[in-house]
């Protein structure tokens, strides 16, 4: 067994470890013990799939990332409650395919994950192969309208890199054409 | 300053409790089952923040607040993925209404699973 995944699983027992304790609602030895023999016997039974993470965490990135998602999540969700109020109308709605410029599974899913959190997409299917995000947009008229919403994704995508990406992805990102 | 934040978290309850409510009246209103997805699953995501905030400025006690933590996150991760297998089922049984989608990106692609 590798480094890496010793070191994947020591995370994982951690994080176990810490919604324990989070559910107990108080850090005292005996949660904190109890927790950590819970993780490594709930790691032992069902091992967790090998995840290939390159990058590390960063802040700046990751600020910037999560006041946006909150920013995305309170306009759209009030774009949503605008059309459910307004009678008479029907809400068109498109299937986009978007690329993602630098498919690894953590940022397909994770860009996955915050597109289906914000009101108004929502992942139909996904290519894991070829990186392709299925996304079905509420709201939309046109097919202009659709390709607006296809450079929003690569936006998401390219903050998400920034916030957790690795250095090869953050290459591919800023050398590639701004959309 | 108790004062201040029991207000704040009436707003949090009452604007939360609202998207909750503009959530229902989408569901009845939206045309096919993919658009009425994006209001069973997501209002709710910023309607049930909004609450647990109200609750968490209300109690102010930390078991009570690392609760609501864990709710707020086990939401925010299992969401997504319950919207997505319907949709993707939804779509696969030929559920969405063609003349409701501008874009249909999905239909050009040779896909095993929707090849008859």
């Amino acid at each position: 067994m590798t480094r890496g995944r010793w070191r994947d699983r020591c995370v994982a027992a951690l994080g176990l470890t810490l919604i324990w304790v989070l559910l107990w609602g108080s850090f005292t030895p005996l949660t904190f013990i109890g927790g950590l023999l819970v993780a490594v016997v709930v790691l032992i039974v069902f091992p967790l799939p090998p995840v290939t993470y390159a990058g590390r965490i960063h802040p700046v990135g990751l600020l910037r990332f999560g006041l946006r998602f909150v920013y995305d999540l309170v306009i759209a969700s009030a774009q949503v409650v605008v059309l459910a109020f307004r009678f008479g109308h029907t809400p068109g709605s498109a299937i986009v395919a978007v690329s993602l410029r630098a498919p690894s599974d953590l940022g397909l899913t994770l860009t996955a994950e915050a597109l289906s959190l914000v009101p108004g997409s929502l992942i139909v299917d996904a290519d894991r192969e070829r990186g392709v995000l299925y996304v079905h947009v509420l709201g939309v008229s046109s097919a202009l309208e659709a390709d607006r919403f296809r450079g929003d994704v690569l936006d998401l995508e390219r903050r998400i890199i920034q916030a957790f990406g690795s250095a090869a992805e953050r290459r591919v990102i800023s050398s590639g054409a701004p959309s | 300053m108790n004062t201040v934040l029991d207000w704040i978290a009436y707003a949090c309850l009452v604007i939360g409790a609202l998207l909750s409510l503009s959530a229902g009246v989408a569901l009845m209103r939206f045309p096919d089952l993919l658009s009425r997805m994006h209001a069973a699953t997501k209002p709710q995501v910023l309607g049930l923040l909004l609450v647990l905030l109200g609750c968490a400025l209300r109690l102010r006690d930390a078991v009570d607040v690392t609760t609501l933590l864990l709710v707020a996150v086990f939401q925010m991760a299992t969401a997504p993925v319950a919207a997505h297998m319907i949709g993707r089922a939804a779509y696969r049984a030929g559920q969405a209404r063609a003349d409701l989608l501008v874009v249909d990106d999905l239909a050009d692609v040779a896909d095993p699973a929707n090849r008859r």
